[in-house]
């Protein structure tokens, strides 16, 4: 279980406890986050669950998938703290983690 | 105009499989998709990466599956209507009379919504100063290529399409090429010309710079770009390329009066059918307790929902269920021979 704050782009903040195993994606959509679409569905098929990682948390998730980059390119103002929320998988050690969200996704 | 007994929208798996059940009980349909190609997702996002989940088919690509599924419903010599998209419709005693952009029309019982996650469409620049110069200077696609000759054109973007055009326009344009990472997920034989080019100085290439602002009273001067640190590089342009990429959008499906729950349309689970008689949604695009969305349900979800457009389509005839082993009026449908 992990303690995950989404902060939307206009500031409004949601801390959602999330259980290990799922992902960030997941964690915003079962929690009726706006700002995090998911069209995919988690498939690394689209970029729409694009969130911008807090600076001091990058470095400290596992690194990106193959292929993540890929989709990254065609997300909306993709940053250099920039991840898709769908393959970033809780566990305990991301306990307090925070992430952006984008203006939009599409 | 066209008289259908279904429309379907969107010619993905789903939409594909829908006009095979709807065949199988001997009704016609028409297929519009906005993407030059059918297949929807299966074609556009992995047509190369292999699919496990299709029930009986071990494992087959997305280009493969729509293949079969092409092969599968020759026998019904369906019309497709691609590069098109519905645009409007509209209520006809009993039938929907359909407009699409490029000014076709249907009049039909039924229409299918199989739309996935709606229609692509090129993402496009998250700058504003961008938008006043959309379609004229800064453009997502390529029509007319001559219309770049011995100008200065700026392509942003890391993929194919990028690094494709950024090669030929070199040829006879001032080419910039602008990427957000130093890596390009192309071909790497397209990266390495590109590289090849930029050394033989046919062109520039700028790597960790985005786009920041588009410049010109009127007409197009300048393209503004900025790095992670936030230091920015100004470049003279004639023409702004952005490749990245396409996105969905539902477009005009959320004017037509439907529910919509999340960009989903929930349905009922016996026909498919959605608030508006006669409009079915399957696939991705619908929205029922327990949807899940994988390719195989949305063959379940076509072959019921082909079944609710018969009532529609033949209201004076009652559907008998028939199987395709036995049945010789389905055999026929198929085109099949019987001794």
């Amino acid at each position: 279980m992990a303690k995950i704050t989404y902060i939307e782009h206009g500031g409004q903040k949601h801390e959602i406890e999330v259980a290990n195993g799922l992902t960030v994606m997941e964690g915003a959509v079962q929690n009726d986050i706006p700002g995090i679409d998911a069209d995919c569905g988690g498939s690394m098929a689209c970029a729409t669950c694009h969130v911008y990682v807090k600076e001091d948390w990058f470095p400290k998730l596992p690194n990106k998938e193959t292929g993540e980059d890929d989709m990254l390119d065609q997300a909306y103002e993709p940053k250099a703290n920039s991840r898709l929320s769908c393959q970033i998988t809780v566990s305990d050690e991301l306990n307090g983690l925070v992430v952006h969200l984008p203006e939009k996704q599409v | 105009m066209i008289k259908t007994d279904a429309l379907i929208i969107g010619a993905g798996p789903t939409g594909l499989f829908c006009a095979h059940q709807l065949g199988i009980i001997g009704l016609k349909c028409e297929i519009v998709d906005n993407l030059d190609k059918i297949g929807g997702q299966c074609i556009e996002l992995y047509p190369d990466k292999p699919i496990y989940d299709i029930p009986a088919i071990p494992e087959c690509t997305g280009e493969e599956l729509t293949n079969n599924l092409i092969e599968q419903i020759k026998p019904f010599n369906i019309n497709f209507h691609l590069s098109d998209r519905v645009q409007e419709i509209k209520k006809e005693k009993e039938n929907w009379r359909v407009k699409t952009l490029n000014g076709k029309e249907f009049l039909t019982p039924n229409i299918v919504i199989a739309g996935g996650v709606g229609s692509f469409e090129p993402r496009k620049f998250p700058t504003k100063s961008a938008d006043k110069f959309d379609g004229k200077t800064v453009l997502y696609s390529i029509k007319d290529k001559t219309i770049f000759r011995d100008k200065s054109v700026v392509i942003f973007g890391g993929g194919d399409s990028a690094l494709d055009w950024a090669i030929e326009l070199s040829k006879s344009s001032k080419v910039t090429l602008i990427h957000r990472r130093d890596e390009f997920r192309g071909a790497q034989s397209s990266v390495d010309k590109v590289k090849e080019l930029q050394k033989n100085n046919k062109l520039e290439i700028f790597t960790k710079y985005s786009i920041k602002d588009v410049k010109g009273n009127g007409k197009l001067e300048s393209v503004e770009i900025k790095d992670d640190d936030g230091n920015s590089k100004l470049i003279s342009a004639d023409y702004v390329l952005g490749f990245f990429g396409l996105i969905m959008q539902l477009g005009p499906i959320l004017d037509w009066g439907l529910n919509i729950d999340k960009k989903t349309i929930p349905v009922n689970t016996e026909t498919f059918e959605t608030n508006k008689q006669g409009i079915f949604a399957i696939g991705d695009i619908c929205t029922y307790p327990g949807k899940l969305k994988l390719i195989l349900s949305g063959f379940h979800e076509g072959a019921l929902a082909a079944r609710g457009c018969f009532k529609y389509a033949r209201p004076d005839e009652k559907l008998r269920f028939e199987f395709t082993t036995t049945s010789k009026a389905v055999q026929n449908r198929l085109g099949l021979k019987n001794d």
